[in-house]
């Protein structure tokens, strides 16, 4: 393996192999059967895949759990371990799309200010006490969901109108004013309204703490929706590693498949961001290691980057709320404290390039 | 301009006649002042212009009887209702040309934060932090009493305190084995261990916190967040929510929660909602707080 290989952007040889696909398969379905078993009450294994088959038409079994430790399953430990699965898997495609279109490493899901847009949005209905905490219908999400897609908006726009040539550097350059515009506007809010400090702050570290089924069944639809057309363009999005105007000699339109790319990764994020709050580094770390532990190409970055997203959040999920037990460690502060030393293991380990 | 004693009086003009022998301290600038001092029957000493920063020295304040010498009161200082509540009174990021241009006499805060710039300006100021126990709400009652020249009222005050108090506690009917509870202070779930104040209000009424293994080491300083596993694992006799204003929680949100329908609160009817101003605060109103416990504690089915 030469490091240099890896500087051709179309890079031919570098495939997906099935292996992998497979690893990655098998990884999420490990840790999410360790999570599944693992918590404050003890119940065995049996119980819990009795109890989990019981659940399923048609299939009968007996679990001989309680009521009690029977909802421990079915209605706390099931869902929230989906739910960091889609949530890791989500802003981990986001953050390898966002990477791809703007070929900058350093881009995030909340690079074009869906973060600061959300926080704005969830702060507003925060302050205004206008959430009743009913789950995922509930006022916060909504409004964290429309504050993300309205910050990108404006971001997108403003990149546009500012230069007619419609350089993605304009584009993030606006991403970076717009977040800084919102979030002085969500930070004078919340300094107007200082009881809600501590509800604001615990949603900005996020929580899968009061995952429900109504929040997978949220996100889900645009999780699966959001990665088909990704995950469709990965082609397109090799070759625009090449550069717009490259891109544009083979036969591609840069611009409209930049935009479709950032209104499916925004859409992803904001609904990620809308049911678990703001999860910081997966999109950028699980993409990274990706990259340096497999190859670059777009057509093994995207698929990876979802599964060991799915795995890494509910990994770093089941450390949240095990480590300290019975008590909760925002997830948001594990996913940095244990994503950036193993990234930066990573990075002087391997002899790719990002 | 708010005139420093302007308002208060009118309730006590009509009483002018029954005493003339008060002396008067000020000099009468016109008649209903004069009228004023001399109908209440103490003299009004110590300080006349009060700003208080902290919504439980408020409560503290006009439960001794020192209401009429308060001025002005922060935005969170909304009991009682009398106080004079200036919205744009900030004890968060206090601004003290704000604070000043009420010529305070004397400034009531519940952390040191402008302490010092308020006493470069000549101003007396009193800190009054958050107490640990009960002793130390007396103590700050006390206090108060002697900085505003209101001894006889706050000794009033703590005795009475105690009273009710001493009676709620004697007259609450525990069983042998202690009634667990889960005190909720918003809906991802942050509680409170037995080592925070309000905690020991808790077990001053025998009532075991299924918080406190959350956080042993006190780490999160008596305000861990559980897991909603955890609750549910152990399923407290009695749920005690804060968070009604705050996050729209309601007895029914609550029985709604997910797997929360089998818990033993949930079906007994005894998830309770309280007041998250009495229980944030060390204020006067702890009494009411430990009736509604003895109430609650009264709800749970025997056996």
């Amino acid at each position: 393996m030469q490091p240099d290989k890896s500087h051709t952007a179309l890079a031919n040889y570098e495939r997906l192999r099935l292996t992998w696909l497979l690893g990655g398969v098998v990884s999420v379905l490990a840790v999410a059967a360790i999570s599944l078993s693992l918590g404050p009450a003890n119940i065995s294994v049996n119980s819990i895949i009795f109890e989990i088959i019981d659940r399923f038409p048609l299939l009968e079994a007996n679990s001989n759990l309680s009521e009690i430790h029977s909802n421990i399953v079915w209605e706390v430990r099931l869902p929230r371990v989906i739910l960091g699965g889609l949530v890791g898997a989500t802003l981990a495609l986001s953050g390898a799309t966002y990477q791809a279109v703007f070929r900058n490493p350093l881009a995030d899901p909340y690079l074009l200010g869906a973060a600061a847009g959300a926080g704005l949005g969830a702060t507003l209905a925060l302050v205004n006490r206008w959430g009743d905490g009913s789950g995922a219908g509930d006022a916060v999400p909504l409004l964290a969901f429309c504050g993300a897609l309205l910050a990108v908006a404006i971001t997108y726009f403003m990149g546009l109108t500012g230069d007619s040539s419609r350089s993605p550097a304009s584009l993030l350059l606006a991403g970076v004013a717009v977040a800084s515009f919102l979030t002085a506007i969500q930070t004078f809010i919340l300094q107007q309204n200082a009881d809600t400090i501590r509800q604001v702050y615990t949603w900005i570290l996020g929580r899968l703490n009061t995952a429900s089924w109504g929040e997978v069944w949220l996100l889900l639809p645009y999780a699966l929706g959001t990665s088909c057309v990704i995950l469709l363009n990965r082609r397109i999005l090799d070759v625009m590693r090449l550069g717009d105007a490259e891109a544009a000699s083979l036969g591609i339109r840069p611009d409209r498949t930049r935009k479709i790319m950032v209104v499916a990764a925004s859409l992803a994020t904001a609904a990620a961001v809308a049911v678990s709050g703001l999860i910081s580094f997966v999109g950028i770390i699980v993409p990274h290691t990706i990259r340096l532990l497999f190859g670059s190409s777009n057509r093994i970055v995207l698929p990876l980057s979802m599964l060991f997203g799915a795995s890494f959040m509910i990994a770093v999920d089941l450390l949240g709320r095990t480590v300290v037990s019975p008590s909760e460690i925002p997830i948001g502060v594990i996913t940095s404290f244990c994503g950036a030393p193993f990234f930066i293991f990573v990075l002087r380990s391997s002899r790719r390039s990002i | 301009m708010f005139s420093s004693c302007g308002g208060e009086e009118s309730i006590t003009a009509d009483e002018a006649t029954a005493d003339t022998q008060a002396p008067v301290i000020e000099e009468p600038s016109d008649d209903n002042k004069l009228v004023t001092l001399e109908a209440d029957e103490e003299v009004p000493a110590g300080p006349q212009s009060i700003v208080s920063l902290s919504p439980t020295a408020t409560e503290m304040l006009f439960a001794i009887g020192a209401g009429s010498q308060v001025v002005a009161v922060d935005n969170y200082s909304y009991y009682p209702k009398e106080a004079p509540v200036i919205e744009d009174l900030s004890a968060w990021s206090p601004n003290i040309e704000a604070i000043a241009e009420f010529e305070p006499d004397l400034v009531v805060l519940s952390d040191a934060g402008v302490q010092e710039e308020l006493e470069s300006l000549g101003i007396e100021v009193l800190v009054l932090p958050a107490v640990t126990n009960l002793d130390g709400v007396y103590e700050q009652i006390a206090e108060l009493g002697v900085a505003t020249a209101n001894v006889d009222g706050a000794g009033v005050l703590v005795a009475s305190m105690r009273a009710e108090i001493s009676l709620i506690i004697d007259n609450i009917v525990t069983p042998e084995k202690p009634l667990t509870y889960f005190h909720e202070l918003d809906d991802t779930l942050y509680s409170i261990t037995s080592g925070t104040f309000i905690g020991q209000i808790y077990e001053m009424v025998g009532l075991s916190n299924i918080a406190d293994p959350a956080d042993a080491d006190g780490s999160a300083y008596g305000y861990p967040q559980l897991t909603q596993e955890f609750i549910l694992e152990s399923d407290p006799d009695l749920i005690f929510f804060v968070d009604a204003s705050c996050c729209g929680q309601s007895v029914e949100i609550i029985g709604e929660r997910p797997g929360w329908d089998v818990l033993k609160a949930v079906r007994n009817g005894t998830v309770i909602e309280m007041n998250a101003d009495i229980a944030s605060r060390w204020g006067p109103r702890l009494v009411q707080f430990l009736q509604s416990l003895s109430d609650a504690v009264a709800l749970v089915p025997a056996g």
